[in-house]
């Protein structure tokens, strides 16, 4: 059953990612003016007719669309991304550069988050309809509505210029640099997982086992803990896969505001320089890992709750 | 909607009410500009260039020495008319589309969804920000650029709610009776679509105003001088050590306005909410007996 699922799954991916090739190649299509001199512009030259001439004959701007994405395919089938523009290095090799600070980030950033929302989550859907409930639901719809960068530069503020405590310029380099864009992106995802884990205790609160402990004698710490927390734990994976392959692609806007070397800021140096392949290149990178991550999170949904399972 | 009608409709729903006068006073900010704003919002005097708040600048003025209230009470404009505009948009094409997949289903259908799963494989801002720069950073584009990504989920939406109804029995019976499929169209599936989507477009409305100022942030949405408060943070950004109210004003008008249409939206939803519809109904009849 599981491996007819998975290799229907792999169909759909197969085609989507399809179709994802040919709208990352017709991205550089609908830009103004043409790759050849983007390419000279990327690199701060100005170049001559004869040059733009010699460059869009290299490049294979004078074939047929099919042809050139037919070729541009094929080279990224055999791993060849093109080569950058601004940088002069394959794209390859400038993506793979920026990939662990992008999955350090990622991984401390939802640590982060989890430690926020779950024992927030829990207390609230508890003592429901109590203070703590109104304050923490209080608090998270004012995070939901929260501009990301506008928190960043917030904490920046507070932390770097007034308190001193920890450095504006972050890197991946060592937990401290890393620490106030991780808090960023983690009061912003906190509120939304809050919610999810409030409405899931709460469900399961409401359920007919939990009556049974009680009736049992069961102490009520130990029904929580033991079983209603655990059982509410199922649907917060696949909203953590989603987080995680979205982090995976990288931040921009917090990226841009910690000035940190992941993709994002990547995604945005690149636009701005008009380095079309490596826009490309870190296009289809991004669509291409949350795509795997999501299906991965599918299917060991399907793995860890046997209800589920046993329902096909 | 007569006045009589109006006023029930604002007793049995205060908080929609309330959310509504809230972002309506937003938008007569935004219309009335001109009237509320002190100073004109792109003029520069590089004298009066980075005042702290006081009572002449009330927010402070920029590096170009232009007043910061008024560049934020005409940043209403920007930021609500390009929200608005792109959540229209996006419903009633995302919406017209879903219907069609829906309706048609076969090759259509197909089409339709297999390019909605593949504007989905992106996350975040990251296709919006590759069309806007790629496109060159303008206000026209940032829109074309979100609205890319954001018209899938009302197609998807549309789409599921029109299979709800597709095998329904008044459906069937309008086939028999020989209406035409642009007929049933309109008449049954774009009426029944329509109040979730609505109220999609209404919880969309915060979250849109992010991404844009989102986009101008980074620089690829609007472009100065036009006053824009994703834009106005950025260029605060780099003076945050020494006036950092340059900063803090801009922020605090987004938020404010994001909260402002996420209360709304939040209201509306319960509003419409099956469960709570039926109560509202039941209430309305007895109101209309009395």
């Amino acid at each position: 059953m599981l491996t007819r699922k998975i290799a229907k799954r792999l169909l759909q991916m197969v085609i989507v990612l399809i179709c994802i090739s040919f709208l990352t190649f017709l991205l550089t299509y609908l830009a103004p003016g043409d790759p050849a001199s983007a390419m000279y512009e990327a690199a701060g030259i100005l170049p001559t007719e004869e040059q733009l001439e010699t460059a869009r004959l290299a490049m294979g701007l004078d074939k047929p669309f099919a042809v050139q994405y037919g070729s541009w395919v094929l080279g990224i089938l055999h791993g060849d991304l093109g080569t950058s523009f601004s940088k002069n290095l394959p794209v390859g090799t400038i993506i793979g550069q920026r990939l662990l600070p992008t999955l350090k980030m990622a991984l401390l950033s939802l640590a982060i988050m989890l430690v926020i929302s779950i024992p927030l989550g829990v207390l609230s859907a508890v003592k429901r309809d109590g203070v703590w409930d109104y304050i923490i639901r209080f608090l998270s719809f004012f995070g939901i509505s929260m501009p990301g960068f506008w928190l960043g530069l917030l904490l920046m503020y507070v932390v770097c210029v007034k308190l001193r405590l920890l450095p504006a310029v972050s890197s991946s380099s060592g937990f401290k640099q890393m620490l106030l864009p991780a808090i960023t992106l983690a009061i912003a995802m906190a509120s939304k997982y809050t919610r999810q884990v409030r409405a899931s205790v709460l469900e399961e609160l409401s359920q007919d086992y939990v009556v049974g402990g009680k009736a049992r004698g069961l102490k009520y710490p130990r029904i929580l803990w033991r079983h209603v927390f655990k059982n509410s734990l199922l649907p917060l994976i696949t909203l953590l896969g989603i987080s995680f392959g979205s982090l995976l692609g990288g931040t921009s806007i917090v990226e841009i505001v910690f000035s940190y070397p992941g993709l994002g800021n990547l995604a945005v140096q690149s636009v701005t320089a008009r380095d079309y392949p490596l826009i490309q290149g870190i296009v289809l990178w991004v669509a291409f890992i949350y795509m795997i991550v999501n299906l991965v999170v599918d299917l060991t949904y399907d793995l860890v709750d046997p209800r589920i399972r046993e329902a096909r | 909607m007569t006045m009589k009608k109006l006023g029930t409709f604002c007793k049995a729903h205060k908080a929609v009410t309330v959310y509504a006068i809230l972002v309506l006073l937003i938008v007569l900010v935004a219309v009335f500009a001109k009237v509320i704003a002190p100073y004109s919002p792109t003029e520069a005097s590089l004298r009066d260039a980075f005042q702290p708040p006081s009572a002449a600048h009330k927010f402070g003025t920029d590096f170009m020495g232009r007043d910061l209230f008024s560049r934020i009470i005409y940043g209403t404009r920007a930021s609500l008319s390009s929200a608005l505009i792109l959540v229209a948009a996006a419903m009633v094409i995302g919406g017209l589309l879903g219907i069609i997949a829906g309706f048609a289903g076969g090759v259509v259908d197909a089409v339709i969804m297999r390019v909605c799963d593949t504007m989905l494989s992106f996350p975040d801002l990251i296709l919006a920000i590759a069309i806007a720069g790629i496109l060159g950073p303008s206000f026209v584009n940032a829109i074309i650029a979100i609205l890319a990504v954001s018209w899938t989920k009302y197609a998807r939406l549309a789409r599921s709610m029109v299979l709800k109804i597709k095998q329904r029995d008044y459906i069937a019976a309008a086939r028999t009776t020989g209406s035409r499929a642009r007929h049933i169209l309109f008449t049954y599936m774009v009426p029944n679509a329509l109040p979730t989507l609505l109220t999609t477009a209404v919880l969309d409305i915060g979250t849109t105003i992010l991404g844009i100022s989102g986009l101008s942030f980074l620089g690829f949405g609007i472009q100065p001088p036009t006053p824009e408060w994703g834009y106005m943070l950025s260029e605060g950004r780099s003076y945050m050590q020494t006036y950092p109210w340059l900063m803090i004003f801009p922020g605090l008008a987004i938020f404010i306005t994001v909260v402002a249409f996420n209360l709304l939206g939040d209201s509306v939803r319960d509003v419409l909410d099956p469960g709570k519809a039926r109560k509202h109904k039941k209430k309305k009849r007895k109101l209309n007996k009395a």
